[in-house]
């Protein structure tokens, strides 16, 4: 199996530690003048999130994880799993389950792009993109005169997620949502 | 498009001239002789932490000298009296924020002087240059105490182990006591202690090229000190090791430990030996990196930032 050693540690770099996939998110040398050089590095662990550090003798190495960030397009969910299909032309497709989904599920629009990250040929975790465009299925109707300055109600988007709106959006309109926080940012045109 | 601009800013580049300029004014009041010795050398510090750059000039291999420590210790067995020399000095593989594996040197020999006395001049200097102030003076001993309640002197390598590992997560097993201690030192006391002091009298392991002695309580201590300045170890200083059969004894390790650790060999500097056994006199030197000071200087976390190209 291929191995980092710590030498060529950088963000990003996908390394199993105790048999999980994790990134790399930080990686300092840590050199006093006489002495040992080690390696403090700050990792996720891609199957559950987990951020930790844990500090490494220079020279060591770390095990490969076969970990790939694939673009994928949002097809159907069939109760059990969630559908992709690669976009590269080749309609290969995946099928994510509830642990890989996660937070994404609150975000799926048919036809829109995902980041899906492959471990081993398999999905372990879905990314949305920053924003997406979802259309409101929920929510009290509007009241006239209301402005953007007004109070806030809860919506219900096609995704079934419920981000809180301005009192002005109804039914049927589509909001721009940003996939970070769940904050609405504005109403799109249809 | 072909980067080919400097990395450090024109201002940065007049700062570091201008305290360039400072080091040298301080050493002419103070009758200090500026020297240079070559940066090419048939031999090298066997450390086992620290690894020389080879070179092959004339068709015979040299080293990148990792500091000018031996050959100015020759100078002074020469009786040259007190000197100073700004240079390069090389080491391979370090690369860090507070890294280069080139990088600029200050390095410093008073013939009379005790470690306590070198770190009043070493405080002068730093005063002058970055306006500190009065420097804190802790021994090894009172920072482990007082951030960690232990005696790095007297704590058993098992109860130092069980200890690290309860602060932090380390993949290897079995270090030494060094190892463990200065993991401590970075990760759990460097942000408590005061950002500028001094630390003297270390544990006996970390002796390097020091004198060995006995403290107050009896207790073997090394006659070395650093500087910690803003985060980062800015100088290293001793009062230094000028008897021969000692320094033998100390290549002679390093060098079994290089070789049982599959490090490069090196021939042992037998001029330095020869000018020790000649008579080196009694003095403390210290080494101080440019770079960091420059850093200090202009308030910049990365040393990239203080050298004309990187």
């Amino acid at each position: 199996m291929a191995s980092y050693s710590t030498n060529e540690f950088k963000s990003g770099l996908k390394v199993l530690v105790e048999g999980d996939p994790c990134s790399i998110l930080e990686n300092e040398m840590v050199k006093p003048g006489k002495g040992q050089a080690f390696n403090r590095v700050k990792f996720r662990n891609l199957l559950n999130g987990r951020v930790w550090e844990r500090t490494y003798k220079s020279g060591e190495s770390i095990a490969a994880a076969d970990v790939m960030e694939t673009d994928m397009e949002y097809l159907y969910a069939d109760g059990e799993f969630w559908h992709f299909m690669k976009t590269d032309d080749s309609y290969e497709q995946v099928a994510v389950d509830a642990s890989a989904i996660a937070e994404a599920k609150n975000w799926l629009k048919e036809q829109a792009v995902y980041q899906v990250t492959l471990w081993n040929d398999a999905p372990i975790s879905v990314t949305p993109p920053n924003f997406v465009e979802l259309e409101v299925t929920d929510t009290d109707p509007g009241l006239k005169g209301d402005t953007a300055q007004g109070g806030t109600k809860p919506a219900t988007l096609s995704s079934g997620a419920v981000v809180k709106v301005p009192l002005f959006v109804n039914i049927g309109d589509v909001l721009r949502v940003d996939t970070r926080n769940g904050e609405y940012q504005n109403r799109v045109n249809k | 498009m072909v980067d080919w601009k400097p990395v450090a800013s024109l201002n940065t580049l007049q700062t570091r001239a201008e305290i360039l300029a400072k080091i040298r004014r301080f050493f002419a009041s103070k009758n200090v002789l500026e020297v240079e010795t070559p940066l090419l050398s048939r031999s090298t510090a066997t450390d086992v932490y620290i690894q020389s750059l080879e070179v092959v000039a004339a068709k015979e291999k040299f080293y990148l000298q990792t500091s000018p420590e031996f050959a100015m210790k020759r100078l002074l067995g020469s009786g040259v009296g007190p000197i100073y020399q700004i240079c390069k000095a090389f080491r391979q593989g370090e690369v860090s924020k507070s890294h280069r594996p080139e990088f600029t040197m200050l390095e410093w020999y008073q013939p009379g002087y005790s470690m306590l006395d070198l770190m009043v001049e070493v405080e002068q200097l730093v005063d002058d240059l970055l306006s500190c102030g009065a420097i804190p003076r802790l021994s090894y001993r009172a920072l482990f105490q007082e951030y960690l309640g232990i005696d790095p002197h007297a704590i058993s390598l098992e109860a130092l182990e069980s200890l690290a590992l309860s602060k932090m997560e380390i993949s290897s097993e079995k270090l030494s006591r060094t190892d463990y201690l200065q993991l401590l030192l970075g990760n759990n006391i460097e942000a408590l202690m005061p950002s500028n002091c001094f630390v003297y009298d270390f544990p006996i392991d970390q002796a390097a090229l020091a004198v060995i002695e006995n403290d107050q309580y009896d207790v073997p201590v090394a006659k070395r000190f650093e500087l910690f300045f803003g985060g980062m170890e800015l100088a290293n200083g001793y009062f230094e090791l000028t008897d021969e059969k000692e320094q033998r004894l100390r290549f002679e390790t390093d060098l079994q430990a290089r070789k049982k650790l599959q490090l490069a060999d090196y021939p042992i500097d037998e001029k330095l030996l020869a000018a020790l056994k000649h008579g080196v006199p009694k003095c403390s030197g210290v080494a101080l990196g440019i770079d960091r000071l420059i850093m200090l200087a202009v308030g910049s976390a990365d040393i990239r930032d203080v050298i004309s190209f990187s």
